[in-house]
């Protein structure tokens, strides 16, 4: 299962940095959107993967005796996650909005000459 | 010690936020809810900064988890220093964009958002957990954004990609970094990391995961290979919005640098290293892009990347002398950079332009306010004993001492180009008459008196901090010496988070 997951991670971050590096805008925004998930699941791997060992301490013991499923990496994902939403969002509109004004795909039009307001 | 109210700079600005957005649409009573509430969060912020001055840290645990398992605020000297910073700067910005902003802007919701900016910004310099920092800061960027983006000119909205892109990057490598660290140690709180970490075996894998931090925090605050979406975005928005972004947000980067690394990642000389050569080069390439750029907005986009130089040479010698100075440019900065773009505003208010060939005649016309902005510009070159001198000579002192020569030139470089371009502007905007072709189209002269002092007056109130910073060097000193002590040491603020249990082991 881990080493699953870490191809996926790598593949993930790969794939992330090749989109961010392209010219389009569109691929700038699912390169973006490719490293947050592949963050998060590199923080899913980092809280130790195991099935069946609730973090609960059972009543003859005051610690943990063995390995079990930390949940706060889970907690830490869920708030990237919902972050990621919001910025995703944001981005999609802002793109289209420049899509529309700018009428290209393409990042290197972006510069247009100054124009200036208060 | 405990106390609840280190928490109140946060929510004094969510509550005037709150406020606002009922008030949507309601102009008139946005304003004045705008600068009522910085006002409140300005004396909120000078009584917490008394009482960590007089009584030590303070510390709150949220919902009364104990640390290292709830997420913890700590305001101490540093935190307690930039909040009060930060509410002077809010404070004058509300004031100046009460006026200085489109009316269009106001109606779709610049003050909420202002707010929100506000308490994201006093938040990230409160909070004890690292996570928790990262959550302020998706907080801080997604305001930015909005702010950025409101008017949605075409200009604007070109910046706001380049921006978006580069933090949303920056956001990223954070987490992976707090990812990391928390698989490394099992922590998310900074004491309790700063502990941990030292047991741990792994030092490259220590490393590995600093190099997360520089580069999420290297974009944040602009250093060298990573500052070009600074340049390319801060002069779209409106003035009244770039003096908040200029003032404050790439110093949130420099602040997260000194907590992260005086408590969890103490420089090694990899690190150390690795900080100057990005200092140096940061410098230089501020310094050389300020001296071509005749936009003077732009201009000021640069020099801020070029100081931002400065203060990440100190942090690269990690002494006292050095770290002393690093802070004491750190508030000399935030107050003149603020002030800088509120001049270029006001100059924008005045002529119509921000483009040096076709300004002029400045100080025919307003000698008595062209002889208030040249007190602020005296400040940002650093003429003794004006607010940027004192904080150079610590750099100076302890770089000769470590025998840092390249970060010596490279201070001497960007402080005279910073003197040429400033020479430049000040010969073009305001001794150079009016060019002929140019036709005057004077705003500032047809508001009414009071409008006019609303516009002035932050200019006059930031003036004033700056020269309090440059005359009474001494009081800063002070403060600042017990900050790079905080930083030097972090048992103290270990032992405000975890008590005295914490050293047992």
């Amino acid at each position: 299962m881990e080493l699953l997951l870490i191809l996926v991670l790598g593949l993930l971050y790969a794939a992330g940095v090749y989109l961010i590096l392209r010219r389009s805008m569109v691929k700038l925004l699912l390169g973006i959107m490719l490293l947050g998930n592949g963050t998060n699941i590199l923080i899913f791997l980092l809280g130790n993967i195991v099935k069946g060992k609730p973090p609960v301490i059972d009543g003859n013991h005051n610690v943990f005796q063995d390995i079990y499923a930390d949940p706060i990496p889970q907690a830490l994902i869920l708030t990237a996650i919902v972050i990621s939403f919001a910025l995703t969002a944001f981005a999609i509109v802002l793109l289209k909005r420049v899509y529309a004004l700018v009428d290209t795909d393409d990042l290197d039009n972006l510069n247009t000459p100054e124009e200036e307001d208060i | 010690m405990i106390d609840n109210h280190i928490l109140a700079p946060v929510f004094i600005h969510l509550f005037t936020a709150i406020i606002q957005l009922i008030a949507w649409r309601k102009t008139v009573s946005q304003r004045f809810l705008s600068v009522g509430g910085t006002f409140i969060g300005l004396l909120i912020a000078i009584r917490l900064f008394a009482k960590v001055y007089s009584e030590g840290s303070l510390h709150m645990n949220a919902s009364n988890w104990e640390a290292p398992f709830g997420i913890v605020f700590v305001a101490d000297m540093l935190s307690s220093t930039m909040v009060l910073l930060t509410s002077i700067a809010g404070f004058a910005v509300s004031i100046f964009s009460s006026v200085g902003l489109s009316r269009q802007r106001m109606l779709y919701g610049y003050f909420p958002i202002f707010h929100f900016l506000l308490m994201g910004l006093n938040g990230a310099f409160l909070t004890g957990d690292i996570f928790n920092l990262y959550v302020w800061f998706e907080v801080i960027i997604i305001s930015s954004f909005v702010l950025m983006t409101l008017g949605g000119r075409k200009a604007q909205l070109e910046g706001a990609v380049k921006y978006m892109a580069m933090n949303i990057l920056a956001s990223t490598f954070f987490l992976t970094g707090i990812g990391i660290l928390y698989g490394i140690t099992g922590s998310l709180n900074i004491a309790d990391i700063s502990i941990k970490i030292k047991a741990f075996d792994n030092k490259t894998l220590v490393d590995i995961t600093s190099i997360f931090f520089i580069l999420g925090f290297g974009i944040k605050s602009a250093v060298f290979p990573l500052y070009y979406w600074l340049p390319s975005s801060y002069h779209t928005p409106p003035s009244a919005v770039a003096a908040t972004f200029g003032g404050l947000l790439t110093k949130v980067g420099i602040y997260a640098i000194l907590r992260v690394f005086s408590s969890i990642f103490i420089p090694d000389d990899f690190t150390k290293t690795l900080f100057m050569t990005i200092a140096v080069l940061t410098i230089l390439t501020g310094a050389f892009g300020a001296l071509i750029k005749t936009n003077i907005r732009r201009l000021f986009s640069y020099l801020i990347v070029c100081h931002i130089g400065f203060m990440l040479g100190g942090i690269a010698m990690f002494t006292k002398i050095a770290l002393m100075g690093t802070v004491f440019y750190l508030i000399h900065d935030i107050m003149v950079k603020t002030n800088m773009f509120l001049i270029a505003g006001f100059i924008r208010m005045v002529r119509g332009t921000m483009d040096m060939h076709k300004l002029g005649g400045l100080y025919k016309h307003y000698p008595l306010i062209s002889l208030l902005i040249a007190l602020v510009l005296f400040s940002l070159v650093g003429i003794p004993p004006l607010s940027g001198f004192w904080p150079k000579i610590y750099l100076f002192q302890d770089a000769f001492v470590n025998h840092q020569y390249f970060f010596i030139g490279a201070l001497i470089v960007g402080s005279l180009v910073t003197l040429y371009v400033i020479a430049k502007m000040w010969a073009e905007v305001f001794w150079k008459d009016v060019p002929e072709e140019v036709e005057l189209e004077d705003k500032f002269k047809e508001l009414p008196l009071f409008k006019k002092l609303l516009l002035v007056v932050p200019i006059l109130f930031l003036t004033f901090v700056t020269l309090y910073i440059g005359f009474n060097a001494e009081n800063i000193i002070t403060v600042v010496d017990r900050i790079s002590n905080e930083l030097l040491d972090t048992s103290p603020y270990i032992r405000t988070v975890l008590g005295d249990k914490a050293f047992d082991q």
